[in-house]
């Protein structure tokens, strides 16, 4: 039930800024942070529940559309809670990067920002297929009109990029799921969209890798990853800070959730002989993309093509599966939801202070805004794998996890690390060191930080260091879904080991 | 065989209907009123509803040999009064300030859909063609209306002539087709290639079979507006007055796709590999093109016209995927997938209604811009309706589309799908342009809604609608478990 809730007080929240806008403007941005901190508080409540039997923590489940077996049936395990915790803090912290940034049409905004995190929640929580592509394309629509009507210059051209890649992947999915519902059908007399149902279909073995690739196409366009990623520099150059903040930090987990969640757990036979397809593709991701984002000087788009390297390490990890290397996979996502989601915040400040996203218009504001740049190194370097910051702790793992599956992928997916370091520096170089030239114009109205940026900044901090410093915290929350998750792929994964 | 007062009984939504065409004309004669012959035209579609949904759940009759009244019949019996009820009340405000008599479109809209309500009850050759005619030739006068406007910038007798030539070739090709398989068989019964006139299986020639079901098929393609026989369908769209190009879009369609099942399931066309391979050529050829040429147009009634084009190519699928499986999940999605397209389809025109009158039509896209600031009611209802056309969810066109994926997943028909899947990709990017019209900042001064009279009622129209829109596209059981029964009985 209180899954159920954590979506619902999000939706009517969502309605509640909207109509509030009329009474003063300022109102939608407090009602829509109060809002997210009762989802919040709500979601701690989810840490304390005990294991039971099932392997889910809590569960609530009713019908739908019976005709097709469909139910509303929503859990979470410790993966989940984790992401939804992640969700939520992102979401404040998105919240926050947008209260001063947005002052027209603001509770259209807020309406959106809520029902775009209502549909995360809903992705993060739905077991039932069909539900979860609901969730899965609801997410869309507002995140669409985010980027369409509060972006910058090329909104529409970016705008439209996203929805269509987003829909028509989406579309491969659900005749991947519909197929599924139809084997299950054939096998058991009855149509159902259930996860659990569902991971007992036995599907022949030529057609269960185009249903996996269904799965795939549309998780890895999300993520994203080679060659499926052009969408993302784009929609996040043109999307106004909070935008970027919920894109970078929050959707593109949800790629990754569902190809831990779905795309190996259905199809595990299939999946594992893709696995060296998909590791390539991830270590194209990683250094392909790297390279890329060193050609950039919009620093928006430089943002995203890292993103998209750093996402690489998550299905490295992920096609790995093991232990390791999913726990790497998913502090992967924590950690770079919340670096990437500082460093979007940081460049959206910059436009916000001086209009400008072009790196060769900027140089040597560490004189000037000297905490705005100390803050900029902190998540530079977290975003290149510092040890003792959480990104480390996930690429390590992922890594690590990966050289016992495939070692030639792995060793040239390490060279990433390098090239991280050269492109964040590099950042770091061009905008902040250096003398401050007498031709900037954009420069005359920089200003630093200030209290409010500073505390949600700290806040990030302070989430890195302690994925960084005691990660044991997280890993153990998510340990006892990946093992089950391990536990049922086992058998299949084993058998193919064996074969050859 | 004799008629009995229990076999008027079924037929009453329909007699209902005709009673109001003669009142409505017998009130013109006796006295001119514009609101007089408004009343009493939506009050006979009013009472046609309720009669049609009170017969719904207990009637299963054939009267006569002409005419089936089974709960498919009545479904869309029902569907087509309360679609033409809503016309209605959409055409008042519209029409209102027209240079012109006024009166006779409503005569004309009640006689259309008499025209619908028969050919959604026939199994029957010859009720068929006269349900047909009885529509096509109502829609002529109703796209011709405002002809004598001085005002009106439109080209509607162009838009006329169009239609009635090529509904007319396309009404001779279905009648040859029939007299074929009448001159093999010696029945007009939509059963006829299964069973003999005694029946016993007709010994029919598959080359003359084939030959007949082309035929019969090319002209219902016509009518359909299936590709590559859609050329009329932009320009027709265009040129008609607005509530009589949502007419034809809704119900003219509807009732032509009901028929068009009814054969199919009756007569087991489709097991003509020639045919089958016709029918999935056709779809395909739909889909794609008519979501391809959709993307270069700047008018929004010539996107809907080249949309709709595509939405009946998906309808094929589900139809051709009726042929595979055994089960009645194809025609179920037919069946919802068409009740979704005429509430999507009307609420877009509808919106397109409300800010037009027939002096000047607001129907370019750029006439949009800015929407969402102006009215935010009417934006958010067209933007739902065009995200619902797209298959998007929390709409009932994501419940459709869901089915007819269903339906073609179940049958496996991987290329179909595949030309679905493009079709919907490509569709996604004209419905995005005119949504993002909408959320563009407004201009100032816009000439936009200039004239025409504002009527509450229309509003209420297309909040009904809307609610519809979402609901079913929510919580759509009721609607799934009334169609499993009425698919179950055909």
């Amino acid at each position: 039930m209180i899954l159920a809730l954590l979506i619902a007080v999000l939706f009517v929240g969502g309605l509640l800024a909207w109509v509030s806008e009329s009474l003063d403007p300022r109102f939608p941005r407090m009602v829509a942070l109060i809002t997210i901190v009762i989802d919040l508080l709500l979601m701690l409540s989810l840490l304390g529940a005990q294991e039971g039997v099932s392997p889910w923590l809590v569960s609530f489940e009713t019908d739908w559309i019976p005709r097709f077996g469909i139910s509303f049936f929503l859990a979470a395990d410790g993966l989940s809670v984790l992401l939804l915790l992640l969700t939520a803090f992102l979401g404040i912290i998105a919240v926050g990067s947008a209260w001063n940034e947005i002052n027209q049409r603001t509770g259209f905004f807020y309406f959106n920002l809520l029902w775009t995190l209502a549909g995360v929640l809903g992705v993060f929580t739905a077991l039932d297929l069909f539900l979860f592509f609901f969730f899965w394309e609801v997410m869309l629509i507002p995140m669409y009109f985010i980027i369409a009507i509060w972006g910058h210059e090329n909104r529409n051209y970016a705008a439209m990029k996203f929805f269509i890649f987003t829909q028509v992947s989406g579309l491969l999915m659900l005749v991947s799921i519909l197929g599924l519902a139809y084997f299950h059908f054939l096998q058991f007399g009855s149509f159902s969209f259930n996860y659990q149902d569902l991971l007992a279909v036995d599907v022949s073995t030529g057609l269960s890798f185009w249903l996996m690739l269904g799965f795939f196409i549309s998780f890895t366009t999300k993520l994203p990853s080679v060659p499926l990623h052009s969408w993302l520099p784009d929609a996040h150059s043109q999307a106004p800070t909070a935008g970027s903040v919920i894109l970078a930090g929050i959707l593109l987990k949800t790629g990754a959730y569902g190809l831990i969640r779905f795309a190996v757990p259905l199809f595990p036979e299939a999946s594992m002989e893709f696995a060296p397809v998909a590791m390539t593709l991830a270590a194209i991701s990683i250094l392909y993309c790297a390279k890329v984002a060193f050609a950039q000087d919009d620093l928006k788009r430089l943002i995203a093509y890292t993103s998209v390297s750093h996402m690489g390490f998550v299905t490295l990890g992920i096609y790995a599966w093991n232990e390791q290397a999913l726990q790497g996979a998913v502090m992967t996502m924590l950690a770079h939801g919340l670096s990437a989601a500082a460093l979007f915040m940081l460049a959206g400040g910059l436009q916000h202070r001086i209009h400008t996203r072009k790196m060769s218009e900027m140089g040597g504001y560490w004189a000037s805004v000297p905490r705005m740049s100390a803050v900029a190194l902190f998540f530079s370097v977290a975003a290149l794998g510092m040890p003792g910051l959480g990104n480390f702790i996930g690429e390590f793992l992922a890594l690590l996890g990966a050289f016992q599956a495939n070692v030639t992928v792995t060793v040239v997916s390490a060279f990433g690390l390098i090239l991280a370091s050269v492109y964040s520096l590099w950042v770091i170089q061009e905008v902040f060191h250096g003398e401050l030239r007498a031709d900037q114009q954009h420069s005359q109205g920089l200003k630093d930080l200030d209290n409010r940026e500073l505390v949600y900044f700290a806040a990030m901090m302070l989430g890195l260091l302690w994925m960084g410093l005691y990660p044991q915290s997280f890993l153990s929350l998510s340990q006892m879904s990946l093992e089950n998750l391990l536990a049922d792929t086992g058998v299949a994964v084993q058998a193919l080991v064996v074969a050859p | 065989m004799n008629m009995t007062i229990t076999d008027l009984i079924p037929l009453s939504p329909l007699l209902v209907v005709t009673a109001t065409v003669v009142l409505a004309m017998l009130g013109i004669a006796w006295r001119r009123s514009y609101s007089l012959t408004a009343t009493i035209t939506i009050s006979g579609f009013l009472v046609a509803t309720i009669v049609a949904a009170l017969l719904l759940p207990e009637t299963r009759q054939q009267v006569t040999p002409l005419m089936i009244v089974d709960s498919l019949s009545l479904l869309f019996t029902l569907t087509s009064c309360v679609a033409a009820l809503f016309i209605a009340i959409l055409a008042y405000p519209y029409l209102q300030e027209l240079d012109d008599q006024r009166e006779e479109y409503f005569l004309l809209l009640a006689l259309a859909t008499v025209g619908a309500v028969v050919m959604v009850s026939s199994n029957h050759f010859v009720t068929t063609v006269l349900g047909l005619e009885t529509l096509s030739m109502s829609l002529y006068g109703m796209i011709a209306y405002p002809l004598h406007s001085q005002v009106a910038g439109k080209y509607p007798l162009e838009a006329s002539v169009k239609y009635l030539v090529l509904s007319a070739a396309a009404s001779a090709f279905i009648l040859f087709g029939v007299a074929l398989i009448y001159a093999a068989t010696g029945t007009l019964t939509f059963a006829s290639l299964q069973q003999g006139p005694d029946g016993v299986i007709a010994p029919l020639d598959p080359m003359f079979a084939v030959v007949a079901l082309t035929m019969v098929a090319v002209g219902i393609g016509f009518k359909l507006s299936l590709a590559p026989f859609h050329l009329w369908t932009p320009d027709v769209y265009e040129g008609a007055p607005l509530p009589s190009t949502a007419y034809l879009a809704t119900i003219g369609k509807a009732a032509m796709f009901v028929v068009l099942l009814r054969y199919v399931e009756a007569s087991d066309a489709l097991a003509y590999p020639a045919v089958l391979s016709l029918f999935t050529f056709i779809a395909i050829l739909s889909m794609l093109a008519g979501n391809l040429l959709a993307l270069m147009q700047d008018n929004l009634k010539r996107i809907l016209a080249y949309s709709s084009i595509a939405h009946m190519g998906y309808l094929l699928v589900a139809l051709i995927a009726g042929y595979y499986a055994s089960g009645t999940l194809s025609v179920e999605a037919v069946l919802f997938y068409l009740l979704a397209y005429v509430v999507m389809t009307l609420g877009a025109f509808g919106v397109a209604s409300v800010v037009s009158s027939s002096a000047k039509e607001f129907d370019v896209i750029h006439d949009y811009r800015g929407l969402f600031w102006r009215e935010p009611w009417l934006a958010a209802i067209m933007t739902g309706m065009l995200l619902s056309l797209a298959g998007i969810p929390l709409t009932v066109g994501f419940i459709g589309k869901f089915y007819v994926f269903f339906a073609g997943v179940e049958s496996g028909l991987w290329l179909l799908l595949a030309a679905m899947v493009i079709g919907s990709g490509i569709g996604l990017y004209y419905y995005l342009r005119i949504v993002y019209r909408m959320l563009m900042p407004e201009k100032d001064r816009d000439p936009f809604r200039e004239g025409g009279v504002e009527s509450l009622s229309s509003y209420g129209v297309l909040v009904l609608l809307f609610v519809m829109l979402i609901l079913f596209g929510v919580y759509p059981t009721p609607l799934v478990t009334l169609i499993e029964s009425t698919s179950a009985g055909l």
